[in-house]
């Protein structure tokens, strides 16, 4: 048994308000899936600051390509080719490197590979429609993909998100567990939108808007969105001990 | 004019949504595009300790249940060490201590197998009875939830156990606990999440 404590600085608290609330009465399906008593706080322990680590032997260096990971040989899938990158920081705007990002979308139509999803938009053979990475030594990261169509979706009879990709991310403990949405700048659905909107500040949905970023695309072959992601910060050794309570 | 702190803030949390398959387990959405998907094995052959498995449902506020659920667990080894560069001793080669579950789409049952954690060292030297962490995300919910699961047959340790004693109201602490039955050999755990409702599960700001 260890007995020795966890030399380690806590995290930061998460900030509830800038995060959506559990009950969101406009996106429906969160009145029946969110807890109604309060969450029991709790100082961080081994459990929360430590997490699962991933090495480059858990993934294929093409995996990032969404391009190419599920076209036949000499394909690729219709739509706008785009690069999707960026860096993944913490709070205290530190690099977080060697973590996890993992993607998913819809493809140009709108549709995506899941047999749940019976969309009419067409599925595109050349698009498998999910992608993972890990970001290097300054925390960056970069996916090569097409522009996701808008969706409807049943909440409202004629509600549509905008173009988006889901993104998950791991950081280096589980407390910094992170699963969001991409936007696009420039889409008029993002403010109608009853998923972007649970977000209650409107400042923490302009976070979520990936930037056209011209410098970064390849002229003549793929236009470029940047999207950094803030996982938690942690403290500075500094407050240690007192973590331990000496 | 006062100073700047600087601090980049949290990326806010959206719901991971009906189709979080393709992204975290392809194979579940109905195609295969990884050479390994992640999260299968939590303990492999060579991890110590006894060989559990824990399965529960995930009901939502009107009872039924939830059956697009995707589940993270994350948990030290049967000697209380996490696989982490941080936390000091060693892991037997092989233990992650972390694995991904989805729910049938049919009955909304899940399950993993993994090994009983031992004992945690938390804060200020209390020591933290067996648990397993788990991470919880499904369309409708907003931000990821957090619970543990503690088991039935530490009831020593579970009573002097800092967390769950953190929780004030003695009724709810029988949420974080599964229960332990042998099945032909196969000792299961059961542990029901209700996400709201009678008897909803005690979920932690972490
Ligand atoms: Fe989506």
């Amino acid at each position: 048994m260890q007995d020795r404590p966890l030399q380690q600085a806590e995290f930061y608290q998460r900030d509830r308000r800038w995060h959506p609330p559990a009950y969101a009465k406009d996106y429906k399906t969160s009145v029946t899936r969110s807890p109604q008593f309060p969450l029991i706080s709790l100082e961080n322990t081994a459990s929360e600051i430590t997490g699962p680590t991933f090495g480059h032997n858990d993934l294929n260096p093409t995996d990032n390509d969404l391009l190419s990971n599920f076209a036949a040989a000499g394909q690729s899938p219709i739509g706008e080719r785009i690069i999707v990158h960026g860096r993944v920081l913490d709070e205290n705007a530190r690099p977080v490197p060697e973590t996890l990002v993992e993607i998913w979308q819809a493809n140009a139509s709108g549709r995506y590979r899941h047999k749940k999803d019976s969309y009419l938009g067409a599925l595109d053979p050349n698009f498998g429609g999910c992608g993972r990475t890990m970001t290097n030594a300054e925390g960056y990261y970069y996916f090569r993909t097409v522009k996701p169509g808008a969706y409807p979706w049943r909440n409202w009879v004629n509600d549509w998100r905008p173009a988006h990709i889901h993104v998950s991310v791991f950081g280096t403990g589980f407390a910094q567990r992170l699963i969001t949405q991409l936007y696009f700048e420039g889409d008029p659905l993002i403010a109608r939108c009853p998923i972007v909107n649970t977000i209650p500040d409107p400042a923490a949905v302009d976070q979520l808007i990936a930037r056209l970023d011209m410098n970064a695309t390849i002229p003549l072959d793929t236009i470029a969105y940047k999207f950094d992601i803030v996982l938690r910060g942690r403290r500075s050794t500094l407050f240690e001990n007192r973590l331990e309570g000496n | 004019m006062q100073q700047d702190l600087n601090y980049l803030k949290e990326t806010p949390s959206q719901t991971a949504g009906p189709y979080v398959h393709i992204g975290l387990a392809p194979g579940a959405a109905g195609f295969q595009i990884y050479e390994q998907e992640l999260g299968q094995e939590i303990a492999g052959p060579n991890a110590k300790g006894e060989r559990i498995r824990v399965e529960g449902l995930v009901i939502d506020g009107t009872g039924s249940p939830v059956k697009d659920v995707l589940l993270e667990a994350w948990q030290a080894n049967a000697a209380g060490i996490y696989a982490h560069r941080e936390h000091p001793g060693e892991t037997e080669e092989g233990f992650r201590g972390w694995g991904r579950v989805i729910t049938d789409f049919e009955t909304g049952e899940w399950g993993f197998d993994t090994i009983k954690p031992g004992p945690v060292m938390g804060r200020n030297g209390q020591m933290m009875a067996p648990h397993i962490n788990l991470w919880i995300v499904a369309r409708g919910i907003n931000t990821g939830l957090n619970t543990r699961i503690y088991f039935d047959d530490e009831a020593a340790a579970n009573a002097k156990d800092p967390v769950i004693n953190l929780v004030e109201w003695e009724r709810r602490r029988a949420t974080l606990i599964a229960k332990r039955s042998d099945q032909e050999g196969q000792l299961l755990y059961r542990f029901d999440i209700r996400l709201q409702g009678e008897d909803e599960t005690v979920f932690f700001d972490i």
